[in-house]
C-alpha cells in the first residue's frame, strides 16, 4: 500500500519540487511537486499543454527551470553526471535520420553513456544486442530503421534507452502511434524491467494498455498537480483534467493494481 | 601516365583525393543532422578569409580557413541561441561574407575578381606546393574527427536530444562538426571551389545511400565515390581543358543518376520479397477471428 503514497525523498529517483519553467515566456509548469521512488512506476498524465512533457525535459535539462529543485537519484541535475543510469525515450514518431542507419547501429549509440569516447567491448556489444532482443527485434537488428512500421521505430527507441542496463527509464509517450502488436511488446519490455527492480516514469495521454504496471498516477493540469495518487479509475475523459478527479473511494476500496509486478 | 609527369598535376591529383575522403566523410553527418546546405553557408563565409589573405599579403588557404571556422562557429551558436528568425541571421551572415570576400579582394594592391575566380571554381594549376602542405594537415584533422569520434558524431546528428541524455558533451561535438565542416571547405576550396564545395559534401553521400542499409556502410561508400570523382574529374579537366570543379561536381550527381536509377528495381524487388515473407503466415483475406483479441 505504501507505494500509493509518495514514497520517502531519501528513496526518490526524481524528486521535482515548487518547479517551474517558462517556454517563451509564457508559464508552462507552477510549481509542481513530483517524485518517483525507487522501484516505482509513476505515470504522468494529462492534456495537451498541460506541461507533462514540460516537466520530464526539465529533468532530462533540456527545458531550464526558473525555480525549484530537480535531483536525479539524490543528486541536483546540475551536478547529475551519472547519466548511464537513466534511459530516456524521447517522443518521436520515428528513430530514423538523414541518412540510413541500421537498428544496431542506433541502439548502440544508447550505449554510449557508458562506453564514452572509449572503443566499444564485448559487453558493450552485448548490452546492445540483450536491449534489441527485449523488444523483439533481434532478426531485423540489420536492417535499416527506415524500413520499420511505426511501432517498430518505438521499440527501436525503447531498445535504444535500455542499451545503457539503466536503473530509470523516462519514456514520453511511448505508445503513441504503435499497433497493437508493438503495444504487447512494449509491454512486456517494461514489465521485465519493472520486475528486475527499474523506476519508471512514464508520459501518458491515457492509461491504455500499461494500466496494470502503473503504481501511482500525475495528473497535471495548466501547469499545476490537479492529483497525485492511485491511477483514475476510468480513462478517457475522466482521467483528463477538467474532470474534477477526487477519489470518495479509498485505497481499500478499489484493488491495487500491481499484479504483473509479482 | 603522362598525367603524373607534371608536378603541378601531382599536386592537384593528391589534393583531389584528399577532397574526395574529406567532403563526404564530414558531409554525412551533416545530411544526417539534415544541415546539407551548411557547407555551402561556410563557403560563402570563407570568401572573406580568401579576399582578407589578399589584402594582407597572407595564405589565402589558411586565413580562409580561420574566416571560416569563425563562420562556422558563429553558425552553431546561431543555432543555440537564436530561436526567432535564424534563417534571416544565417542569409545575412552567408552573402555577408560573400560580399566581404569580393570587397578585399577589390581593394587588395593588384587583385582583381579574376584572382577570386579560382577560389570560387576551382583550379588545378593554382595548387601551389603550400596549398598542398596545408590540405593534407588539414586533411588528416578531419578523418581524424569523422573517423575516431564516428559513434559520438552519429549519435549526435541522429538525436540530439537523446545524446544529452546520454551525457555526451553535446555542443563541443556540435562544435567540433562545424569547425571540421569549415576545414573541409577550405580543404577542397581550390581544387573543387567554394561554391561548388557544398556538392561534393552531400551528393557522393545521397548516392551512397540509394545501396545502403547502415550508416557504417553508407560512410565507406560515398567515401569511394568521393575519390572516384575527384580522381576523375581532375583527369577530366587536365585532359579536356575543362574547370576541374564543375566536372567533378557533374561526375558526380551521373553517380548518383545511375546509383538511383539501378537501385530503384532492386528496392522494389527487396521490398516485395519482404511482405511476401511477413504475410507468408497470414490468410489473404480477411476473416473473423475465432475469438475477441484479449486486451492486456
Amino acid at each position: 500500500m505504501s507505494k500509493h503514497t509518495a514514497s520517502g525523498d531519501a528513496e526518490a529517483v526524481i524528486a521535482l519540487r515548487k518547479v517551474t519553467a517558462e517556454l517563451g515566456s509564457r508559464p508552462v509548469l507552477r510549481g509542481i511537486d513530483l517524485t518517483v521512488g525507487r522501484g516505482e512506476v509513476v505515470a504522468l498524465l494529462g492534456a495537451n499543454g498541460s506541461g507533462k512533457s514540460t516537466a520530464v525535459r526539465t529533468i532530462i535539462g533540456q527545458v531550464p527551470v526558473t525555480g525549484g529543485d530537480v535531483e536525479i537519484f539524490g543528486t541536483a541535475r546540475r551536478r547529475f553526471r551519472d547519466w548511464a543510469r537513466v534511459g530516456y525515450v524521447p517522443q518521436r514518431t520515428t528513430a530514423a535520420g538523414g541518412v540510413p542507419a541500421t537498428i544496431n547501429e542506433v541502439v548502440t549509440s544508447g550505449r554510449l553513456s557508458r562506453a564514452r569516447f572509449g572503443v566499444l567491448r564485448k559487453a558493450d556489444r552485448e548490452a546492445v544486442a540483450r536491449a534489441i532482443d527485449l523488444v523483439g527485434l533481434t532478426d531485423r537488428a540489420k536492417d535499416s530503421v527506415n524500413a520499420l512500421s511505426g511501432g517498430q521505430h518505438q521499440r527501436v527507441l525503447i531498445a535504444r534507452a535500455l542499451a545503457s542496463e539503466p536503473e530509470l527509464l523516462i519514456m514520453d509517450e511511448p505508445m503513441a502511434g504503435v499497433d497493437l502488436a508493438s503495444q504487447e511488446v512494449l509491454a512486456a519490455t517494461l514489465r521485465h524491467q519493472v520486475a528486475q527492480g527499474a523506476s519508471v516514469l512514464l508520459v501518458l495521454h491515457e492509461l491504455g494498455p500499461l494500466e496494470p504496471l502503473i503504481d501511482r498516477a500525475v495528473v497535471l493540469r495548466d501547469g499545476c498537480v490537479l492529483h497525485d495518487g492511485p491511477p483514475p479509475r476510468a480513462v478517457g475523459q475522466h482521467a483528463l483534467p477538467g474532470h474534477d478527479h477526487v477519489h470518495p473511494h479509498d485505497a481499500d476500496a478499489e484493488p491495487v493494481r500491481t499484479g504483473l509486478l509479482t | 601516365m603522362e598525367i603524373l609527369e607534371y608536378a603541378f598535376m601531382q599536386r592537384a591529383l593528391l589534393a583531389a583525393v584528399l577532397v574526395g575522403i574529406t567532403a563526404p566523410a564530414v558531409g554525412i553527418y551533416l545530411v544526417q543532422r539534415r544541415q546539407a546546405l551548411m557547407g555551402d553557408g561556410i563557403g560563402h563565409v570563407a570568401m572573406t578569409g580568401v579576399g582578407l589573405g589578399f589584402l594582407l599579403s597572407a595564405s589565402p588557404v589558411w586565413m580562409a580557413t580561420a574566416v571560416a571556422i569563425v563562420g562556422a562557429v558563429v553558425m552553431e551558436l546561431i543555432r543555440w541561441y537564436g530561436k526567432t528568425r535564424g534563417d534571416i541571421a544565417l542569409a545575412m551572415l552567408f552573402y555577408g561574407g560573400m560580399a566581404g570576400g569580393v570587397m578585399f579582394i577589390n581593394l587588395a594592391p593588384g587583385g582583381s575578381n579574376a584572382n577570386l575566380q579560382s577560389y570560387l571554381f576551382g583550379s588545378l594549376s593554382t595548387v601551389s606546393e603550400e596549398d598542398v602542405t596545408a590540405i593534407c594537415l588539414l586533411a588528416a584533422f578531419v578523418v581524424l574527427v569523422t573517423v575516431g569520434l564516428r559513434r559520438q558524431l552519429f549519435a549526435v546528428s541522429q538525436d540530439e536530444e537523446f545524446a544529452r541524455v546520454t551525457g555526451l558533451p553535446v555542443r563541443a561535438l556540435n562544435l567540433l562538426t562545424a569547425v571540421t565542416a569549415a576545414i573541409t571547405v577550405t580543404v577542397a576550396m581550390r581544387v573543387v571551389g567554394l561554391l561548388l564545395v557544398s556538392a561534393l559534401m552531400v551528393v557522393p553521400v545521397a548516392a551512397a545511400q540509394q545501396l545502403t542499409r547502415s550508416f557504417a556502410a553508407t560512410f565507406a561508400i560515398s567515401v569511394a565515390i568521393g575519390v572516384a570523382v575527384t580522381i576523375g574529374g581532375t583527369a577530366t579537366s587536365y585532359y579536356q581543358d575543362v574547370p576541374p570543379g564543375a566536372t567533378i561536381v557533374l561526375l558526380t550527381i551521373g553517380v548518383f543518376i545511375a546509383l538511383t536509377v539501378l537501385a530503384t528495381p532492386l528496392a522494389r524487388r527487396r521490398a516485395r520479397a519482404k511482405a511476401a515473407a511477413e504475410s507468408a503466415g497470414d490468410p489473404a483475406e480477411c476473416s473473423v477471428p475465432a475469438q475477441p483479441v484479449a486486451r492486456t
